[in-house]
């Protein structure tokens, strides 16, 4: 499950990755707001199968890092592939990076489930039709199928009695499970979870949590932003520390969490904890 | 000349037939200008959005035009100034049995020509009124932008479109009388023609005021019964307004969230 030694060579396009191998391959990533330099020299690898939790304190970059991800922010500088392509980006002949077409993003992007911290369900869409929306208009998929496939999913979440309801009728956990299965319609290789459960009433919390569990057990290749410790502890193959823009520590979740090296990350986890 | 109750009972009750006839043409000219000044304004608010800059230039160009000069200065230019110049004048149509006089449709291509400016920044409105992570959602599903405006971004728009579009069309009901100073035989030119062969002045116009409230009430009730049927539909944008409120409180339909009364300027 550790990335370590899978760095494939790039091959001639850059842009291809031994198939399976790496769902995430960034290195050297920068990004600035302005002035603000909100990622600094971030390097990550994550393998396909692989369950990775990213903790660290707010404003450490950690959404942004997963938004570049799926280049809902674009990288100013360094290299990240994503399901062994360049995101957003496209290398020419001499080795210059040019943002992708729209149509390809949208492409790359069909692959990599984003689920958000405030559900994003649109509102005037069903759960069923939450769900179909994208399988129909990307995928082109039946009407009928992706319906079919919808109600699968949210009997996978443990909602099937629901699929008729609107957002503004579900409760946050049922929103959230929702939005899950919304994103795992376009049958995702990567799935990106950007505190999920951070805006949910504790009691929702569980639920929640538990669809990822499963998800993951499933071996889905997962990034998980989270300050769920036990979340952390009983699934994450590898916990990584952001602070201030800079990865400063990543490993085992009972190496990071128990025995950190860094005293930022033992200050960090004692206010999570406490 | 003294108040003349007969006179005045007799044209609200058996109106001749060119009042008949303006009050219809009031309506359909409302209705097309009205339908055709939504279309207008889907296209330039999608203008002003879009990522090209020519675009959002010849958009915010149009809006700032004709939101800048006065409808009857406007009907004027389209109707006789165009001709005048030889550029093009509006004559005669017929579709199928239909005969479509040319001022006519220069009245209902200056009002549709009008109102899109004023629609196109209603609905810029409504589409900047929806949360960014609708947009960024359907992104992240792999929709397209224009997949995004359209089944994503659009319907929901619409939702708070609708209170300020009936405002539009009530308002729209009533400038339709401000085209008579092209000769366009609606019901206030009717009025007046009515008025020169009379001169039963305050009758004929108080009449006509009952028509016109008749028309925008009647109006309000419809625009009731479409907001109450949306938000039955499990919308919960809208907000209802009493009809009471609707009728005399003049502020917006829906009250919606994006002041479309500011944005409206002065007509
Ligand atoms: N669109 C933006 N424009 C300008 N600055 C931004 C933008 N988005 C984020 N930032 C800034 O970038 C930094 C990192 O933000 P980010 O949201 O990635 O942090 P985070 O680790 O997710 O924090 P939190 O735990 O609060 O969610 C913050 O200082 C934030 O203010
Ligand atoms: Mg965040």
């Amino acid at each position: 499950m550790t990335p370590a030694g899978k760095t494939p060579d790039a091959d001639v396009e850059g842009t291809q990755s031994r198939a399976g191998t790496l769902a995430v391959e960034g290195t050297g990533i920068h990004k600035w707001f302005g002035p603000h330099h909100v990622l600094d020299d971030v390097s990550l690898q994550v393998a396909s199968g692989e369950v990775v939790v990213i903790i660290g304190p707010s404003g450490s970059g950690k959404t942004t890092l997963l938004r570049c991800l799926n280049h809902l922010e674009r990288i100013d500088r360094g290299r990240l592939l994503v399901n062994g392509h360049l995101i957003g980006y496209r290398e020419n002949a001499r080795g210059e990076l040019r943002e992708d077409s729209e149509a390809e993003i949208a492409r790359q992007r069909r692959e990599i489930g984003f689920v958000f911290q405030h559900f994003n369900l649109f509102p005037h869409l069903t759960a069923e039709q939450n769900i179909a929306l994208a399988p129909v208009r990307v995928r082109k998929a039946p009407r009928a199928q992706a319906l079919d496939e919808a109600r699968r999913l949210l009997a996978r979440v443990g909602l099937d009695d629901k699929r008729g309801s609107f957002p503004g009728q579900l409760s946050g956990g049922q929103r959230q499970r929702v939005a899950i299965a919304r994103a795992l319609a376009m049958r995702p290789r990567l799935m990106l979870f950007d505190e999920a459960t951070s805006a949910l009433d504790p009691e929702m919390v569980g639920e929640v949590l538990a669809v990822m569990r499963e998800l993951a057990s499933d071996g889905m290749t997962m990034i998980v932003v989270s300050h769920e410790m036990g979340f952390a502890r009983g699934v994450a193959d590898r916990v990584v520390m952001m602070d201030a823009g800079r990865i400063i520590e990543a490993g085992p979740p009972a190496q990071v969490l128990d025995s950190p090296a860094h005293e930022r990350t033992q200050a960090f986890l004692s206010k999570v904890l406490h | 000349m003294t108040f003349d109750w007969s006179f005045l009972a007799h044209l609200l009750f058996h109106p001749p037939g060119s009042f008949v006839q303006g009050a219809i043409r009031t309506i359909y000219l409302a209705v097309i200008a009205q339908a055709l000044g939504v279309a207008l304004g889907l296209l330039l608010a999608l203008w002003r959005r879009s990522r090209r800059l020519p675009l959002r230039v010849l958009a915010g160009g149009y809006i700032w035009l004709v939101r800048g000069t006065p409808l009857l200065v406007q009907a004027v230019i389209i109707y006789d100034g165009s001709s005048a110049l030889g550029l093009y004048s509006f004559g005669t149509l017929s579709v199928g049995p239909v005969s479509v006089p040319g001022v006519v449709q220069a009245g209902i291509v200056t009002l549709a020509l009008n109102e899109g400016a004023y629609m196109a920044e209603i609905m810029r409105a409504a589409i900047d009124s929806v949360d960014k992570g609708q947009a960024e959602a359907a992104a992240s599903l792999g929709l397209r932008r224009r997949q995004a405006m359209r089944h994503v971004i659009l319907p929901q728009a619409m939702r708070v479109v609708i209170p300020p579009l009936g405002n539009e069309f009530n308002n729209m009901l009533k400038v339709t009388s401000l085209l008579s100073v092209i000769g366009l035989q609606e019901l206030f030119l009717a009025a007046q023609d009515y008025n020169s062969a009379t001169f039963r002045t305050f009758e004929i116009f108080l009449v006509t005021a009952v028509y016109y409230i008749v028309m925008t009430t009647a109006w309000s009730l419809v625009q009731a019964a479409i907001e109450r049927r949306l938000q039955a539909r499990g919308g919960d944008v809208v907000v209802s307004v009493p009809l009471r409120q609707r009728l005399f409180s003049g502020g917006p339909g829906g009250g919606p969230p994006i002041g479309a009364e500011q944005l409206r300027g002065a007509r």
